[in-house]
């Protein structure tokens, strides 16, 4: 099992640890909603250094890219990040990613830990000659700096103005002199950033977030926050079976040869679509429990679920025969064999979420 | 820190004599390694429970679980306050995060738990 560079620092808070993606996370701190409304709130922070990176150059890249990606490519303009999928030849997933450009010719992949591999070798059986591949994993720490009062905490941080990040807008500044790579992105729906640094400039990163009042939030509140924006997590919305087309992601694919595009641009296959569900109280349901429609027809099938926060009552995310309309009633089949019942619900559970608003009013 | 004014289960769920009742619930360890408590599926008023036999479900964030009753008995009283506020048996568990109350309990039963010396050395051998 890996450890991340601040494994020490979530010890010393005291984490419940736990092995994710090959390596041994944080799940919680003291509490999983204490550290979910802290995110929506005020400030927090999560170790992500488990995730990968890789940087992608050459004149050939962006073709490259355009037929190893699902989202499009030669129009991302420098400074900014685009979501996209890998697909195989069969349009199931192999990961979700953010791809940076960091210039005409060279670019910034983010991907998930526990695909980290799979990318990279897919990836690199699937580029021309001259476009050069590097896994800059193993040296590149990363924290999430996430919530309403987190630009007020970066711009104290870092060297540079960051009021001109825009949503998915990405910057070079500087912390205690040293280069970083900011980007105004992440994984709660919130106002925030995510900061690739040195191992050695997180561990000070993450001390002075600390100082500064912003509270340490583990896996437990990442995943309780990005449900309830309805954002997909690789492994459980996301696999290599599942076409990339029911994940409902649309701006994420774009209408051009990719691999696995002639399967997941066609819109005659009888597919399966991703959506939200409501649920009629606190009782969650779980992956693998069973949907059916009010007629008692098996119509899907849960991929996540949990009590939400700030939704305050269960919220999940399931793939359903793709009739159902909005506000339809649903009855899921708990593995215990309780029925609970549920409701359609336009994503995202949470609609108050920060993200996407003015950086200049959080300042 | 364990009470010593009742007795526990190996399934980490306390029970305390009053009166004519026993009151159930589960122990600090048992809510410190569930997290946050998000739901409880309580039992119901008149309801016969069988020792061992599964009587409530409690939700954290991450997972549910069942609550066995530690002796047989008729449930006479549930803790109502749970639905509005689940979170009481993470704040409070030997106390506002009670789970229910049994009549015509089985005494003998009673007498076979552990305990609060005893849990702890269970609890303390279990890690």
């Amino acid at each position: 099992m890996r450890k991340t560079v601040l494994f020490e620092k979530h010890i010393e808070l005291k984490a419940k640890m736990v092995p994710f993606g090959g390596y041994i996370m944080p799940i919680q701190y003291s509490s999983i909603i204490k550290e979910h409304n802290a995110t929506r709130n005020g400030v927090s922070i999560f170790d992500t250094c488990h995730m990968g990176e890789f940087v992608i150059k050459g004149k050939t890249a962006v073709n490259d890219l355009e037929k190893i990606l699902t989202c499009s490519v030669s129009d991302i303009k420098t400074g900014r990040c685009r979501y996209g999928f890998i697909c195989n030849e069969n349009g199931g997933v192999i990961d979700d990613q953010i791809l940076y450009r960091i210039s005409e010719n060279e670019f910034f992949m983010v991907v998930n830990a526990s695909t980290e591999k799979t990318d990279f070798e897919w990836i690199s059986s699937h580029i021309s000659e001259r476009t050069v591949i590097e896994n800059l994993t193993e040296k590149t720490a990363k924290i999430d700096i996430q919530g309403p009062q987190s630009a007020k905490l970066f711009q104290k941080l870092m060297s540079e103005r960051v009021d001109d990040m825009k949503y998915y807008n990405f910057k070079y500044n500087y912390y205690h002199g040293e280069k970083i790579l900011t980007s105004r992105t992440g994984y709660t729906g919130e106002i925030g950033f995510e900061v690739y640094c040195t191992p050695d400039c997180a561990l000070e990163l993450w001390d002075e977030c600390l100082k500064n009042g912003a509270v340490a939030a583990g896996l437990g509140a990442r995943d309780t926050l990005r449900l309830e924006m309805g954002f997909s997590l690789y492994g459980h919305e996301l696999n290599q079976k599942t076409n990339a087309a029911s994940s409902g992601a649309a701006r994420a694919i774009s209408e051009k040869p990719f691999i696995g595009s002639q399967i997941v641009l066609d819109k005659s296959k009888n597919r399966l679509k991703l959506v939200g569900i409501k649920l009629d109280g606190r009782r969650s349901a779980r992956e693998g429990d069973l949907i059916f429609d009010k007629n008692g027809s098996r119509t899907g099938y849960i991929t996540s679920g949990s009590y939400c926060p700030s939704v305050q009552c269960a919220c999940a995310l399931g793939y359903i025969v793709d009739s159902q309309q909005l506000s339809s009633e649903l009855i899921i089949k708990t593995e215990r064999g309780d029925k609970l019942k549920g409701y359609i619900e336009a994503l995202p559970f949470y609609k108050q979420a920060t993200g996407r608003k003015d950086i200049k009013n959080f300042l | 820190m364990t009470p010593q004014d009742r007795r526990y289960t190996k399934t980490h769920e306390w029970i305390k004599i009053e009166g004519d009742l026993a009151v159930v619930g589960i122990t600090d360890h048992a809510q410190e390694s569930l997290g946050d408590v998000t739901f409880v599926e309580l039992p119901s008023t008149g309801q016969k429970v069988a020792q061992k036999g599964e009587c409530a479900v409690i939700e954290s964030v991450k997972a549910a679980s069942d609550i066995f009753s530690p002796v047989s008995g008729v449930v006479s009283k549930i803790n109502d306050d749970l639905e509005s506020s689940p979170e009481k048996i993470n704040t409070d568990p030997y106390d506002k995060g009670w789970i229910f109350k049994l009549r015509d309990y089985n005494k003998e039963e009673y007498e076979t738990l552990m305990d609060a010396a005893s849990y702890d050395n269970f609890v303390e051998n279990e890690q």
